[in-house]
């Protein structure tokens, strides 16, 4: 085998075997060994860069081997060494020795080159920091003590340095969540309106009250139940630095963003720039299952939206009204604390002004800034609300302001509204209260003021009027059909006024589509004295409205020719409030608008009511009238058609009607009756009684006890006792006995000696 | 001797004189402007009644001879039923002298006979006239048990039972003859609303032949409107207690139930009576159908507290008669084109009442008030067999329902509406905004 095989031989085998190893043993080949999240080869790499110093020594020794290699070197020293390796290698003309050395310099010379590169830009970085320095020095006047901070105590790094790092170490701009686009946010505006919907929907139906009762939220199944919720991922990265854990805790974090001094941020500099973890963990899996957290947080979010919007729409007016009042204006006010102050604040000024001081008067108490604030605020509203109510019932009405305030009052209401609902009850309590006083003594009423009526109007602005049952809209609805059933109508005010209520009446139900009796009746009323002759018959009116009498042709047009001048107009609410006496062609022009409006209501409930089982019943008396009116020409031709469009509505709607018939009830089922289950808790014991149960069986049981022992005591008594007696007459018998024999004895012995003695004498 | 007896008769003959022309000025006072003079003149002819009863001005005429000054209390009477004036202050004050057995008779008496005098004194009878008389009339109330004692304002030494004064079927007797004559006039309406209103329970019990105010009443009862409504009170205690035959009453009664019934004030009286009236078990079902039929039709123009109260009721109507079941419950019913029920007919049983379905609950189970919509829906189930005490329902006012809602309590958060307010006409939808201006 020729050395030049055995090389070839040998160079396969080291290079299988070293691609054996790679693939087989060295697992963590494909790794990245990294160290405080760095990859150990930047770390290698970055030192090689960073100590230049030992760098310039070992360059020197290796640039001398490097120009032996290369170009023969001509120092005998290496001469030897490289003979001997010629020795060896000689025959390679291009031995691997050679190709390594190649790569080396290969090497070196770019890290030579790199050096070169980095002195330049050092120098470049000092000249360009002298040239800053001065630049500084000249522009700025305000970093100067920051600057003579910094010299006292070190007086090296510059404010250039300390600029660059800060640049250097500054938080990454995080990834926020990018900018919605319009179609996303119409979408999500969308989703929240249709959430919002569904819910009112619940409540219009009813069906809010039964399950009203929290629904069990979702529990995991490893959920111990002991009502722990983990509110948010806080787990951290692990990280350290100087061979120190970093806890990155949000106090730090707080305090460095408080902390303005610059030098703190070259400590925690490096570990700001490590991603927050609440945020990238935050969407996790379970935040989405407690909806309710989220929708209360989206609620916020709509809330403040909401107050938002308004606010931007009244900008402009707001900048107008600002360049006016800033004169005279002071920015800030006191909560008013009774309704005088309030009033005092805003009488006499232009409605913008009215407007920037209750605006002010909202931001200067705003809840979030002192603690009694929030009552404060709640007090405001009502104070608002009866301002309101004044300007609604001055001469004439400022339906302005009015106007305005009403944002402010659905703001407001919004922020409190259990304290805004109060209010709005208590206002309407006060107004039924009046009317029942005077249906007591006077038999009758007369329709309220224009705030009753301005109040109603709210109230449906401010609350959710299609709900089946709203602590404060069902009670207005009741005060509505109060107005409209009790109060006779006496003069054209009137009529605007009831008009005015059937319309809010009509509003109220305009979602949930809802049947006001009283509100056909009514306007079959206003139908009723808008004609003129009154010989049909078909309907029958109902309490406000009489058939005969001074008011039952009140809205009779009296000049024909004002017919034709009629223009076709809105009514004013300023009519409802006080109404000059008009003359005779305004008169008739509002009786034609009243008219008008009343066929337009008609219209609407006929449209509204249609579906309804008994719609036709319902129709029939109006239908009646609508005939008459349609007979009366006199009317212009815009009327007519309303009154022939309605009747042909009518007609038209045919309805089969279905025989009722009652939901099949659930049989109730048998009655069962469950075996009690007693547990037994301890045997040898008696069980299923209660604990008096218990204790007299126990003490029963004592006495029983006792009485044994007491018996068996007064046994052994009594046969001690016996035993005693027993021995007593024993010893007594003895002694008897003993006595006894003794006399026996010696009554023997006298006998025998006395018998002795006679067998003597009769021997003798 | 003759001359002093006969200047003492003289004398007697004088002080009668005095007394006399005393007694018919005070009668005149008793028309004073001035409330107090009134009343102490009227106060001092009592005395004077009083006093001449004990010591009477004429000598009784056998031993135990009842007298009294019916002429001096004709004149009281006379005054306080004055034509001109309204006597209502006087006559409260006089009704503590009615307290007595002998005062009030000879006050019925006279007042009789003022009442059946006065067409002729005056051609056209004024109004303050018989409002004084209504008020005098009634009150007059006798006692209901025959009393142990009697009291007389004059004070007797001896009583007999032989004055009729005594007793009280004299008393009866007396007070039927008073209502009878007062009633045969034509009143004004007023007064006979207010007759009708009292009558059940002040007039018709005290009368002797309670039957005699059939007439009357049936009078009443055919005039319609809200008289009719008052008459069925006293008709209803005639039927009940005195076994009155009315035909065709129920028939009237169903003509009487219009849309005001809702509205008039005696909406609890009546709906309280048709309850009677309709809660006995033998009335046929086309009738009970046709009463249920008929109320629910005039729902549909009912405020809500009238609504509260006629929804129950016509809910009883069909649990105590199984019969009109069908009315809520018709499994095999066919598909209809209209409402069988003839609401113009007059006669119940030709409304076809039983054919139909009570539709108009189903649309008021779409009323605006909760409490409405619930008492409608009663009828999708089965009805539970025990009726509902519609008793504390019949009173309701609108106030009621009012103060109901604003007591109750809510939910614990309440619920606010999501659409921004624009200001106060702001939303474009509304109806207020397309018909009002503020400007």
């Amino acid at each position: 085998m020729s050395p030049e095989e055995k090389m070839m031989k040998r160079f396969a085998l080291e290079q299988q075997r070293h691609h054996e190893k790679k693939s087989i043993y060295n697992l963590n080949e494909d790794e990245e060994l990294t160290h405080y999240g760095q990859s150990l080869a930047d770390i290698e790499k970055h030192n090689d860069i960073v100590d230049s110093d030992s760098d310039t020594e070992e360059r020197g020794a290796l640039s001398a081997e490097l120009t032996a290699a290369h170009f023969g070197g001509g120092a005998g020293l290496l001469h030897s060494k490289t003979s001997q390796q010629e020795g060896e290698e000689g025959q390679k003309p291009k031995s691997r020795k050679e190709l390594i050395e190649e790569l080396i310099a290969k090497s070196k010379q770019e890290k030579r080159e790199r050096q070169a590169q980095r002195e330049d830009a050092l120098e470049l970085t000092e000249k360009l920091d002298q040239d800053w320095k001065e630049i500084q020095i000249l522009l700025s006047h305000k970093t100067a003590k920051s600057e003579n901070k910094d010299k006292k105590e070190k007086p090296k790094p510059d404010a250039y340095d300390m600029m660059v790092r800060e640049l250097g170490f500054e938080m990454k701009a995080q990834p926020s969540s990018r900018m919605k686009t319009e179609e996303e946010l119409a979408r999500e505006e969308q989703e929240r309106l249709r959430r919002l919907e569904a819910e009112r929907l619940r409540r219009m139906l009813g069906k809010d009250e039964d399950e009203n009762i929290k629904k069990p939220k979702h529990m995991s199944a490893d959920d111990l139940n002991d009502g722990f919720v983990l509110d948010k991922d806080d787990r951290r990265l692990l990280s350290y630095k100087d061979g120190k854990m970093i806890v990155q805790e949000d106090v730090q974090e707080e305090q460095r963003k408080e902390a303005s001094d610059a030098e703190s941020e070259e400590e925690e500099g490096g570990g700001s720039s490590g991603e927050d973890p609440e945020e990238s963990d935050g969407p996790d899996g379970h935040s989405d299952l407690e909806s309710n957290v989220e929708s209360e947080g989206e609620n916020e979010k709509t809330k403040k939206e909401q107050r938002r919007t308004p606010e931007k729409g009244q900008t402009s007016d707001e900048q107008k009204a600002r360049k006016a009042a800033r004169t005279e204006l002071p920015y800030t006010f006191a909560a008013p604390e009774s309704y005088e102050e309030l009033r005092s604040l805003l009488s006499g000024r232009s409605v913008e002004e009215q407007l920037l001081v209750v605006e002010r008067i909202q931001k200067c108490n705003h809840p979030g800034l002192a603690v009694g604030n929030k009552a404060k605020l709640e007090k405001l509203f009502g104070f608002l609300l009866e301002y309101v109510g004044d300007l609604a019932t001055d001469d004439p009405p400022d339906f302005r302001v009015i106007d305005k305030l009403v944002v402010q009052l659905y703001n407001l209401c919004q922020m409190f509204p259990e304290s805004a609902s109060d209010s709005i009850r208590f206002v309407l309590r006060d107004a039924m209260h009046e009317m029942e006083e005077m249906v007591e003594t006077k038999g009758r009423a007369t329709l309220p003021g224009l705030d009753v009526l301005i109040y109603l109007k709210i109230t449906g602005l401010l609350f959710p009027t299609s709900d089946f049952w709203h602590p404060v809209v069902t009670p207005a609805l009741v005060c509505m059909s109060q107005l409209l059933t009790k109060c006779p109508i006496l003069s054209l005010q009137d009529v605007v006024k009831g008009l005015f209520v059937c319309c809010l009446f009509l509003d109220y139900v305009s979602l949930s589509q809802r049947f006001i009796p009283e509100l056909i009746n009514f306007l079959l009323g206003i139908l009723y004295i808008a004609t003129p002759n009154k010989q049909s018959q078909g309907y029958t009116l109902v309490h406000p409205f009489r058939a005969l009498g001074k008011n039952s042709e009140l809205l009779v047009v009296s000049d024909k020719e004002d017919v034709a001048t009629w223009p076709r107009s809105s009514l004013s609410l300023r009519w409802a409030g006080g109404l000059r006496t008009p003359t005779m062609t305004e008169a008739n022009h509002i009786r034609l608008s009243c008219l008008a409006v009343g066929l337009a209501l008609l219209k609407h409930c006929v449209l509204m009511y249609r579906s309804l089982p008994s719609f036709h019943a319902i129709a029939r008396p109006l239908q009646a009238l609508l005939v008459e009116h349609l007979a009366d020409c006199s009317h212009p031709c815009e009327l007519q058609e309303l009154c022939q469009s309605i009747v042909t509505e009518m007609d038209s709607h045919k309805q089969l009607l279905q025989p009722l018939t009652c939901e099949k009830s659930k049989p109730v089922p048998l009655k069962l009756f469950t075996p009690q289950l007693v547990k037994v808790l301890e045997f040898g014991r008696k069980q299923g009684s209660s604990k008096e149960e218990q204790e007299r069986k126990r003490l029963i049981h004592k006495h029983k006890r006792e009485f044994k022992g007491a018996v068996r005591e007064i046994r052994k008594d009594n046969q001690f006792l016996a035993r005693m007696q027993l021995s007593e007459i024993m010893e007594r018998d003895a002694e008897r006995k003993r006595k006894v024999k003794q006399l026996f004895n010696s009554l023997a012995t006298q006998e025998g000696e006395w018998k002795a003695l006679k067998r003597k004498k009769f021997k003798k | 001797m003759a001359g002093s007896r006969g200047a003492t008769y003289k004398y007697k003959v004088w002080m009668r004189h005095r007394y006399r022309s005393c007694c018919s000025r005070l009668g005149e006072l008793l028309a004073h402007p001035s409330f107090q003079v009134k009343e102490l003149a009227l106060s001092t002819l009592m005395k004077f009644v009083q006093l001449e009863g004990t010591c009477p001005l004429e000598k009784p005429k056998w031993e135990g001879n009842y007298l009294f000054p019916r002429e001096l209390l004709r004149l009281v009477v006379g005054g306080l039923l004055s034509p001109e004036e309204d006597q209502s202050l006087l006559l409260s004050q006089f009704r503590e002298y009615l307290e007595h057995d002998d005062i009030r008779y000879h006050t019925m008496q006279a007042a009789m006979d003022a009442v059946a005098q006065a067409p002729d004194r005056h051609p056209e009878v004024p109004p303050t006239f018989w409002n004084n008389a209504f008020l005098l009339l009634s009150a007059v109330s006798l006692p209901h048990q025959e009393p142990a004692v009697t009291s007389f304002y004059v004070k007797r030494t001896e009583l007999s039972n032989k004055w009729k004064v005594a007793h009280r079927k004299e008393h009866r007797k007396t007070f039927q003859a008073m209502w009878l004559g007062f009633l045969k006039h034509k009143l004004p309406l007023s007064i006979y609303k207010k007759v009708l209103v009292t009558m059940h329970d002040t007039i018709l019990p005290h009368l002797a032949q309670p039957a005699l105010m059939i007439d009357f009443l049936t009078g009443a009862y055919d005039l319609g409107g809200a008289v009719s409504l008052l008459a069925l009170n006293g008709l209803f205690v005639l039927i009940h207690e005195h076994n009155l035959e009315y035909p065709d009453f129920y028939r009237k009664l169903y003509g009487l139930l219009d849309p005001s019934i809702f509205h008039v004030k005696y909406r609890a009286r009546f709906f309280h009576l048709a309850d009677l009236f309709l809660s006995s078990s033998h009335l046929p079902a086309y009738l009970v159908a046709a009463f249920a039929k008929r109320l629910a039709h005039l729902a549909l123009t009912a405020p809500p507290e009238a609504l509260l109260m006629v929804l129950p009721f016509v809910c009883n109507l069909l649990r105590r008669h199984p019969a009109c079941r069908v009315l809520v419950h018709r499994p095999q019913g066919l598909e209809l084109d209209a409402d069988p029920y003839d609401p113009a007919a007059e006669d119940p049983a030709k409304s076809r009442a039983l054919e139909s379905s009570l539709w108009e609950l189903q649309a008021l189970q779409r009323h605006y008030h909760p409490e409405v919509s619930k008492a409608a829906s009663v009828i999708n189930q089965t009805l539970s067999v025990p009726e509902v005490s519609i008793a504390p329902l019949l009173e309701l006012t609108a106030y009621e329902v009012f103060e109901q809602d604003l007591k109750r309590k809510g939910p614990a958060s309440l619920p606010l509406e999501f659409v921004p307010a624009r200001g106060l006409l702001g939303q474009p939808n509304d109806l207020c905004t397309q018909h009002f201006t503020l400007g």
